[in-house]
């Protein structure tokens, strides 16, 4: 058998000494798509951010193997080098720190782990702005510090300007829908569906079924009060949008 | 952005370094060791009367309590004066092979000019910079500006340097500027005569002595009537003091409507008390510009001064400082407001790590018949830890009621999620810390000069070294 990409093993996650995930089974493949929907408050971004290795995330129990590796062993900067990539759902303002330079350094570090040579910082301007370009990303704002006075919409373009320079293998989407105008949201989708091969797989958390008609899920779990309650395919997000949750918030 | 310094630490920077003169050398200050310095230098009669006089202040006066702690201070443990070699000889010495490898590597990441790297390594205080050098003291001397060592100006321009010298600051003002008057020695002197714009900026090691290496080095500007000017002062590679104590002192006189612009790094090593003062006369519409660092000295009381004499005249000052371990860093911006229509603007900006101690010591003051004035002052601190320290003592004195003041304070924690932010994005925690520290003083490094704002960031990710784990 192929081993998975992430294997996420009974996950527990408590924030602050109060547990908010409480026990996930996740299998992503090289390739797929999943997507993550759920209420309010059910724990979806603590979980990316688990996996990104967040510092107040503290895991309680479980594991989680990343292309077979203990994936909860390493930093932060090691997990985004090993290819982990996380589009936030509430892109940080980085006063003072240039959009341009950061992604270069953080280019560097990717290409450098990576065994590759980095492209010259001119060549890598014009990837830059090849890539501003298709995603209508003002040029304008790449010399600006990072989201700093950028609109909502903005920043989540700008996470997926990031996402393709660096080229993760797992890119988990925090809501990166929410804030999008109409066509915004389709260049970004595109933006993110252009990329999808065997060696890329996606981990969408949405409130929305919006996105998928741009990016075809293969799979689409249910997550309520930090639990996965349902697993499906892309019929499931349809009908969530059409009845909502109370069929299991009524269970749990 | 890799960190360049992989394998340097702070250590190296404050590995002692003796230079080479001063076994045997007299300590502490007395009549004997002023009349020698004033007999060395061949100076005029009323300098060395200067000197006496100011021994006598020094003598006279406590060692100020308000500020830093300074009681481990010992003066009479310091060496004031030392001939290294003797100029009139052509002796010049150079013990560069003798300078610690480890030290010349970091001078070799900074990208320190060669013969500046000896000035500062304390090997060599002469040189000449043949082309650049050459060039620009034919553009300089063709338009009048005199630009020259402080000890060379007292012998060939008396009368100017008798007009200015210790005027704006003088040795009455406290303990280190009544010794500085004492035991000065070396520094530049720079004279921009009437209307006179010089286009690049001036800058120290330029002068074909550059012998202000030294710790009790003065500084004497003066922008006359309609001049521009920006002096750069030293540059940011540390400085290794034989002595632990550093009184040097810098005077700027603004002619009205002229421009003067000042720029310093400063980064003594650990172990030497930094006490040094700054001050500039602004007369009607002149302007003065400050822009300064200060990191290095485990202990360190400076607060340039802005006195703004004349009817619109203005002053600007943009500071950094940082307080790593074991390090208090008492700065301050001071701004007199002395004439209507003035206006003043501050930024300030401290870090704190490592349990270092940052303090920001401003005052302003406003006088009861400058009406129409404006003060601008901000000043920002960031703790990168719990067990670092900061503190704002401010003092204002307004005197009218027709003014326009602003003055807001900020102290910041680093930020977690930030952090986590570029981390997440395959930077190390280390390189990630210094862009954060960089953006935070990013508003100051946009105003340096591209060179200098380079070697500045290099220094504070050299002081963000070995901030992880
Ligand atoms: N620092 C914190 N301290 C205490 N509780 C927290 C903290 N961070 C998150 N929580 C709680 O954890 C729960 C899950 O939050 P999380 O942000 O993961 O939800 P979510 O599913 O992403 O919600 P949304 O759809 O609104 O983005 C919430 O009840 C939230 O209040
Ligand atoms: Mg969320």
């Amino acid at each position: 058998m192929v081993e998975p990409l992430l294997l996420i093993k009974n996950l527990h996650v408590a924030i602050e000494g109060k547990e908010i995930v409480h026990g996930i089974d996740l299998v992503i493949g090289a390739g797929e798509l999943h997507v993550v929907m759920g209420p309010n408050g059910s724990g979806k971004s603590t979980l990316v951010h688990t996996l990104m290795g967040h510092p107040r995330s503290a895991v309680t129990g479980g594991s989680v193997l990343f292309r077979g590796q203990d994936l909860l062993a390493m930093s932060p900067d090691a997990r985004a080098r090993g290819g982990l990539f996380l589009a936030f759902q509430y892109p940080r303002e980085l006063a003072g720190v240039p959009l341009r330079s950061f992604l270069y350094a953080a280019y560097k570090q990717h290409t450098t782990a990576r065994n590759m040579r980095p492209r010259s910082l001119l060549s890598f301007q014009s990837l830059l702005a090849e890539e501003a370009e298709r995603l209508h990303f003002p040029s304008a704002l790449l010399d600006r510090p990072v989201h700093v006075g950028l609109s909502g919409g903005e920043r989540k373009k700008c996470e997926i300007l990031q996402l393709r320079v660096l080229r993760p293998a797992l890119a988990l989407l925090d809501e990166t829908d929410s804030g999008l105008d109409i066509d915004a949201l389709r260049v970004v989708a595109e933006g993110v569906q252009q990329l999808r091969d065997a060696s890329f797989s996606v981990l969408l958390v949405t409130h929305y079924a919006r996105m998928l008609q741009y990016l075809r899920p293969d799979h689409v779990h249910v997550m309520i009060g930090g639990k996965i309650v349902e697993s499906g395919g892309p019929d499931l997000a349809q009908q969530l949008e059409k009845e909502g949750y109370e069929k299991w918030t009524r269970v749990t | 952005m890799t960190p360049i310094f992989a394998h340097i630490n702070r250590q190296i920077l404050d590995t002692p370094n003796p230079a080479p003169y001063a076994k045997g050398a007299k300590r502490g200050v007395d009549e004997e060791v002023v009349r020698r310095i004033s007999a060395d230098k061949k100076e005029p009669k009323w300098m060395l009367e200067h000197r006496l006089e100011s021994l006598e202040i020094f003598q006279e006066k406590e060692i100020p309590k308000w500020g830093a702690d300074l009681s481990s201070l010992d003066l009479d443990d310091i060496i004031y004066y030392a001939r290294p070699f003797d100029y009139a000889q052509g002796d010049t010495p150079d013990d560069w092979a003798k300078v610690p490898e480890d030290i010349r590597k970091v001078y070799d990441r900074l990208g320190i000019p060669e013969a500046e790297r000896k000035v500062l390594a304390g090997v060599g205080a002469q040189y000449e910079s043949e082309v650049i050098y050459h060039k620009l003291k034919e553009e300089w001397e063709s338009l009048g500006v005199i630009f020259l060592d402080m000890d060379d100006a007292v012998r060939k321009h008396p009368a100017l340097v008798r007009e200015y010298f210790m005027k704006c600051v003088p040795s009455s003002d406290h303990k280190f500027t009544a010794l500085h008057g004492a035991v000065w020695s070396g520094g530049t002197f720079l004279y921009v005569p009437k209307d006179v714009k010089v286009r690049d900026p001036l800058q120290a090691y330029f002068r074909m002595n550059a012998k202000n290496m030294g710790q009790f080095e003065h500084t004497l500007i003066v922008a006359d009537e309609g001049a521009d000017v920006h002096y750069i002062e030293g540059c940011s590679a540390p400085q290794y003091g034989s002595q632990a104590l550093h009184a040097g002192c810098v005077e700027i006189f603004v002619k009205p409507g002229a421009k003067a612009r000042y720029s310093s790094v400063e980064n003594w090593s650990r172990d030497t008390y930094n006490l040094n003062t700054k001050r500039a006369i602004v007369s009607k519409d002149g302007t003065i510009e400050w822009v300064g660092g200060n990191m290095g000295s485990g202990c360190t009381m400076l607060y340039p001064c802005s006195v703004l004499a004349g009817d619109g005249a203005r002053c600007d000052h943009l500071a950094i400082s940082f307080a790593n371990k074991g390090q208090w860093q008492d700065t301050g911006v001071k701004v007199l407001h002395l004439a209507p229509n003035t206006s003043s603007k501050v930024v300030s900006k401290s870090i704190s790590k490592n349990g270092g101690t940052a303090v920001y010591r401003g005052m302003l003051k406003v006088a009861s018949h400058a009406h129409g004035c404006t003060a601008n002052v901000q000043c920002d601190a960031l703790l990168l830890d719990g067990e670092s320290r900061t503190d704002t003592i401010p003092d204002i004195q307004i005197r009218n009621d027709d003014v326009t003041i602003a003055h807001e304070a900020s102290v910041g924690k680093l930020s977690e999620e930030d952090v986590f932010y570029l981390t997440s994005r395959g930077i190390p925690k280390e390189e990630a810390l210094a862009m954060i520290v960089n953006g935070f003083i990013e508003p100051i490094i946009r105003n340096l000069p591209l060179e200098y704002a380079v070697e500045m960031n290099r220094l504070i990710e050299l002081e963000m070294e070995g901030s992880v784990g």
